[in-house]
This record gives structure tokens, C-alpha cells and sequence, in this order.
């Protein structure tokens, strides 16, 4: 049982300024070529090669002076993946610990493998895997320390293609029309001259028909919700996740409007929920859409199901 | 030379999963008063301890655990910087020479002091010190992302995660029932501390000590009614560079088992501070499904260090000493992944 009566205090165990330590002929000959950039291993007597080399091969006899060029390509055998970096790692992001074989060795060194950029706490990446490829990327200032290579990273297996084209478009007569209702707070839409159905917004024609619309109505910014997908993926035009996207049917109109839904947790939206839009501040206003930030519950009954069922 | 040798008396802490405020002597006092009243002993022919020097922070810091002894008149007495199961390894050897019939051993550690500037346990960081200066400790390695490499090894032989959890969930189901061991809930939904290991799968920070009494031939009868008697021990170590080694196999266990005579376990307690290393121990000890492996808990319920490894000796021993088995197997470890493996096999 803790016994709170029991003093404490802090106390540190150091070598101030680090502890100078010999290498020897076998370790010193791999940190001087480390520092010069290659990667050496040791013949052993039995003729394989050491890497790094160290003194003794595991069956403790003797290596032999003979120095070997191994790598720059090497093969990840078994790794462990941090997804929240220690204070005393080489990186502060998610990275690999990894048992690393030059070409050319028989033994591995373990060392850092770097795959790229990823939040902290990530799972570990598809790409990790024993068998991967990697080399060595090499500090630019070396001083003779296995940290002359900052960390191992994959071979080159893709770019990134940069596409993009630009344009201006036109949005059309129909669709001008109604964005310049929506500039002024009204929604606007037209009633098909032989189906009666009221598209909003409208595009001009009947797509059932095939006929041209002219006659224009307005209808209000209450509506009912259809049907609605819960979002978790962020966008940087939406609320904070999750949020709700749905199929707003707008009162009057034959055709619902995809629109968000807020001012309710995402998991109590419902089809047959009835909504009002909600517009920015007038003085935002202009002719977008973005006019209306989103739709919000009003307290009013669920519309049934069969109500709705056509317009999902 | 005497070659029946036995635990006869074994007693530890309250293992504690935080600093309880009482220094290693006061700790250690009162299990070691309890083997002294378990056998009536107040003078033993040798003693010998294992602990860290780095848990406390000071060198030599084992010297003044003697307080807890009893040192006057001068003692016989001897200390490894290892798990204090390898302080009984010695012990065993010392008491075959014939010419003392008993032995104290005893092993303790405070984990719990090892803390970062940031007042996280810094104990994953304290481990990097036992490496090779030149290739690993620069690095910035810490033990558990080590452990993580070896757990890597052996699952790609075909092995899942979830077999590392119930590793996990029957180690800490056992420990609740341990009154030593710690109170830890059942693995819940934890992120990878480093993948492919989770908080659950590796042994929790632990203060506490054990001890043990061995005894030879007709005062071990005469000091406990059922004595385990050690049958055979053995300790094998392997190369120190994990790229050097298959790490998803303990080669060093195997043989130690071999070498003490692994035969017909009922009950093995294993020095296994990763879940994935219960298996692996497993495998290179034989162990099937009909033993039943750590009933105590094991290290994943409590782990202080430096004791843990005696602690498997006096949990298989007390299977014995309470007529419950009449073959069991105790284990101890240290260095990275594995790297070295005792094996002490008993007998009622």
C-alpha cells in the first residue's frame, strides 16, 4: 500500500559529456567506412559474411581481415511498427524498427526504416512487410556512429504525377436563374408543363418528358429528409465528423436536394425528419448554394414512410 | 558432493504496480523474517542475492540490502547483477561442494523508480543500457520495441495476434487470483504500443522481492515436509545481436531443457515478460497443451524485476511443497529477446 509519509526525490545517473569507448581494428574499420558511406561486412572463417561485424561469429570463432562491400540494397527480415514515438526514438512520427540484410550478408543490422509521413497512432502500413527493399539514406555530415545513416527507406516503386487543368464554366440559363434566387433568399424551381412535377433546382427541361419548363415557382426552406449517408470521412466544406449528408424534399418540390443536416447528433437524424434551412448572414450572401449552411431539425412530426418512399 | 538439493522455503512480497514508499531493505525485511520462520533458520551457510545496480541508480546499491540479512558475525555471501533465480543457480552449485547444508537467496526490484523527465516509467529506456554500445544503445532502442521485433518473428511462422491475447487474458484472469500478483483487467481494446504488441501483452512495471531457502539431503527433510528437489538446472545464453539469431525460436531455452532433463512437466512457470515469449518458450521446452503454464500469473501479472525469475523457481517449487504435482519446471530469462534461458526442473 502506498505509504505517503515516504519522502522522494529526483535523481539522475549520468557520464556527463557521454562515455569515450575504443572500437578496435573490426568495429572501428566498419564506422570508418560507415562514415565514408559504404557499407562493410566481415569474412568469417567459415566464409561468410558478418554484417555489422563485430569480433567473433556466433559460433565464436574468429573473423578474418578481409573487409566486404555489402549493400546498398537490402532486404527487411522481422520489424516492429511504433505508432507513438518514445522520447529517446529517431523520429517523432510512426516509423519501423527492422532486422536489415545488405546484399551480399549473411547477418542484419537492426536499424530505423523510415516509410514516409503518417499520423501518430497509425497501424502499421501494408507496405511493411519482411522481404521489402530498402537502403540506407545517408546523413549528410558523418562522424564515424551507426546514426551516420539516419534511417532505411523503401526502393523507388512510384512517383506522384501531378494532373491538373483549369477552366471556367458557365453555368446555364436555368441554373443561373435559380443561384440568382438563392442570391436574394428564394429557392426556385419550374413545374413541368406536362407532368406537373416540380424540379428544384430546375434544369430547363423535363428529364421525364424530354419537354422545355418555363413556368417558375418558388417553395419555402422547410422540407423533409429521405434518406441521409453519416459521414466520417472529414471535408473541409462540412461540419466537423461525423456529419450528415441527406436528401432533402423540399415542401412543394418533386425532387429532393442533397444537403447537409445539422443542429442534431448524427446519430438521431431520421428518414422522414422535417427540416428548415438554415441561410448565413445576409451580408454573406452571394450566388452559391453556400448561401444555405445546412438544414436543421424543426419540431414537427416524422412525415410515414409511404410519403417519402418515392423519393429516396 | 551433495546432489540433492531443494527449495524448502519461499516466500514474497505484495507486488505492487507503483512505488509503495518502502526502500529495497524494507521490502525485502519482512519476506526474508517470514523463511526464517518457515524454517526456524537464523544463519545460513551461504547467501546469495541478484538486483540491478541501475533500478536504484547507484552503484553497489545491493550492499546495503544485507541490512535485511543480518551480516554479523560476517556472512558467506555472494550477489549477481542478474535475476535472482540465477542467484539460486549459484547457490545450487555452491551447495553441491557438501560442506553446507543450507542456503538464502534472495532477488528484489523497484521498478517503479525508473521514470522519464516526462514522469513516464523510463524503465523500456533503462533496458537499451544492457546493449552493444556500438550498433544498438545509439539507436534509441527501448525493450519492448525489441520485444516487438522477436513477436514479429513469430508470427510470421503463421501465428495471429489473438494468440498473444489469450496468452494475456489467462495471465492476468490467473494474477487476479494470485494475491502477490497485481489486479489487472481483462485486455481491452488497446492500440499497439509497437506493433504487433499491445499494452497487455507486455509485463507491467512491478516493485517487490522474493526469497528462497535451499537445503541438502536430511535438513531439507527436516525443514519442510515435501522439499522440491531440484533435479537439474541449466542455463544457456546466445549471441547478443539480434540479427544474428532466429528470433522467432529460443535455441538457448531448448538446450538448457534438454541439459536439465525437461521431462513430464505438470506445472511450468515461465520468465516470460512478452506474451508471445510464453509461446515461444513453449515450443523450446516442450511444453504441450496438458501443462498448465504460469498459474501464478506469470511475469504478465507481475513483473519485479530482478525477482521475477526466482519468484517462477518458488511458484513451481510450491506446487511441491503443497503435494499438488510431482514434476514441475521453472524458467528464467534475461537480455534481449531471450537472449539467455535458465531451466530448473523439480521434483517432489
Amino acid at each position: 500500500m502506498p505509504r505517503s509519509n515516504s519522502l522522494t526525490a529526483d535523481h539522475s545517473l549520468a557520464f556527463p559529456g557521454g562515455y569515450t569507448r575504443s572500437v578496435g581494428p573490426v568495429i572501428g574499420r566498419f564506422l570508418t567506412e560507415l562514415r565514408d558511406g559504404r557499407l562493410v561486412g566481415v569474412r568469417t572463417a567459415a566464409g561468410g559474411v558478418l554484417f555489422p561485424p563485430v569480433e567473433y561469429d556466433a559460433d565464436g570463432e574468429p573473423v578474418t581481415e578481409e573487409f566486404v562491400e555489402v549493400g546498398p540494397d537490402c532486404t527487411v527480415g522481422t520489424y516492429a511498427w511504433v505508432p507513438r514515438p518514445r522520447p529517446d526514438h529517431p523520429l517523432d512520427r510512426p516509423f519501423a524498427w527492422a532486422l536489415i540484410t545488405p546484399d551480399g550478408a549473411d547477418t542484419a543490422m537492426l536499424h530505423v526504416l523510415d516509410l514516409g509521413v503518417f499520423d501518430l497512432g497509425a497501424k502499421p502500413p501494408k507496405t511493411l512487410r519482411a522481404g521489402l527493399r530498402v537502403r540506407p539514406k545517408w546523413r549528410a555530415e558523418r562522424t564515424g556512429t551507426i546514426g551516420d545513416i539516419e534511417c532505411f527507406r523503401p526502393g523507388v516503386t512510384a512517383i506522384n504525377a501531378p494532373v491538373r487543368a483549369d477552366y471556367r464554366l458557365s453555368a446555364g440559363q436555368a441554373l443561373s436563374r435559380f443561384l440568382g434566387g438563392i442570391a436574394e433568399g428564394r429557392i426556385l424551381g419550374h413545374r413541368c408543363g406536362v407532368c406537373g412535377k416540380v424540379y428544384v433546382p430546375m434544369k430547363g427541361m423535363c428529364p421525364v418528358d424530354g419537354v422545355p419548363t418555363t413556368e417558375e415557382v418558388e417553395v419555402p426552406g422547410t422540407g423533409t429528409v429521405t434518406t441521409f449517408a453519416v459521414n466520417n470521412i472529414p471535408d473541409p466544406r462540412a461540419p466537423e465528423v461525423p456529419f450528415v449528408s441527406a436528401y432533402v424534399l423540399l415542401d412543394g418540390a418533386d425532387i429532393a436536394m442533397v444537403a447537409l443536416v445539422a443542429g442534431i447528433p448524427a446519430g438521431e437524424v431520421r428518414m422522414g425528419m422535417r427540416v428548415r434551412a438554415v441561410w448565413r448572414p445576409r451580408e454573406e450572401w452571394g450566388q452559391t448554394m453556400a448561401n444555405i449552411r445546412w438544414f436543421e431539425p424543426v419540431d414537427e412530426p416524422d412525415v410515414p414512410f409511404d410519403e417519402i418512399k418515392d423519393y429516396l | 558432493m551433495s546432489s540433492d538439493i531443494a527449495v524448502v522455503a519461499f516466500a514474497q512480497t505484495h507486488h505492487t504496480g507503483e512505488d509503495s514508499g518502502l526502500s529495497e531493505v524494507e521490502l525485502l525485511a519482512p519476506v526474508i523474517t517470514d523463511v526464517k520462520e518457515q524454517t526456524g533458520l537464523t544463519r545460513f551457510g551461504f547467501t546469495c542475492s541478484g538486483s540491478l545496480d541501475y533500478l536504484a541508480g547507484a552503484p553497489f546499491s545491493f550492499v546495503s540490502a544485507l541490512d535485511a540479512v543480518g551480516a554479523w558475525p560476517p556472512i558467506s555471501e555472494s550477489h549477481v547483477e542478474m535475476d535472482a533465480a540465477w542467484a539460486l543457480y549459484e547457490a545450487w552449485v555452491r551447495l553441491r561442494h557438501g560442506d553446507i547444508d543450507t542456503a538464502l537467496v534472495y532477488g528484489f526490484g523497484k521498478s517503479s523508480q525508473v521514470r522519464r523527465a516526462d514522469g513516464e516509467s523510463g524503465l523500456p529506456e533503462l533496458m537499451t543500457l544492457q546493449l552493444d554500445p556500438y550498433y544498438l544503445a545509439p539507436l534509441g532502442l527501448d525493450q519492448v520495441s525489441m520485444a516487438a521485433l522477436q513477436a514479429r518473428a513469430y508470427l510470421e511462422l503463421g501465428h495471429k495476434e489473438d494468440d498473444l491475447r489469450a496468452v494475456a487474458a489467462r495471465s492476468r484472469a490467473a494474477g487476479r487470483a494470485n494475491p502477490y500478483a497485481l489486479d489487472l483487467p481483462d485486455p481491452g481494446d488497446d492500440d499497439y504500443e509497437i506493433a504487433p504488441l499491445r499494452p497487455h501483452d507486455c509485463a507491467p512495471v512491478t516493485d517487490g522481492a522474493a526469497v528462497i531457502v535451499l537445503a541438502t539431503g536430511d535438513k531439507a527433510r527436516e525443514l519442510c515436509e515435501r522439499p522440491a528437489w531440484i533435479r537439474g538446472a541449466d542455463h544457456r545464453i546466445e549471441a547478443h545481436s539480434l540479427g544474428a539469431r532466429d528470433l522467432a525460436r529460443s535455441e538457448s531455452a531448448a538446450l538448457a531443457g534438454e541439459k536439465a532433463g525437461v521431462r513430464d512437466v505438470e506445472v511450468a512457470e515461465l520468465h516470460a515478460q512478452f506474451s508471445h515469449e510464453e509461446l515461444i518458450l513453449r515450443e523450446a521446452l516442450g511444453l504441450g497443451d496438458d501443462v498448465r503454464v504460469n498459474p501464478s500469473g506469470g511475469p504478465l501479472a507481475a513483473n519485479p524485476v530482478m525477482a521475477t525469475g526466482l519468484i517462477r523457481v518458488g511458484e513451481a517449487a510450491g506446487w511441491i511443497h503443497r503435494g499438488e504435482a510431482g514434476r514441475t519446471l521453472a524458467h528464467a530469462s534475461y537480455g534481449p529477446c531471450l537472449q539467455s534461458n535458465l531451466v530448473c526442473m523439480m521434483e517432489a
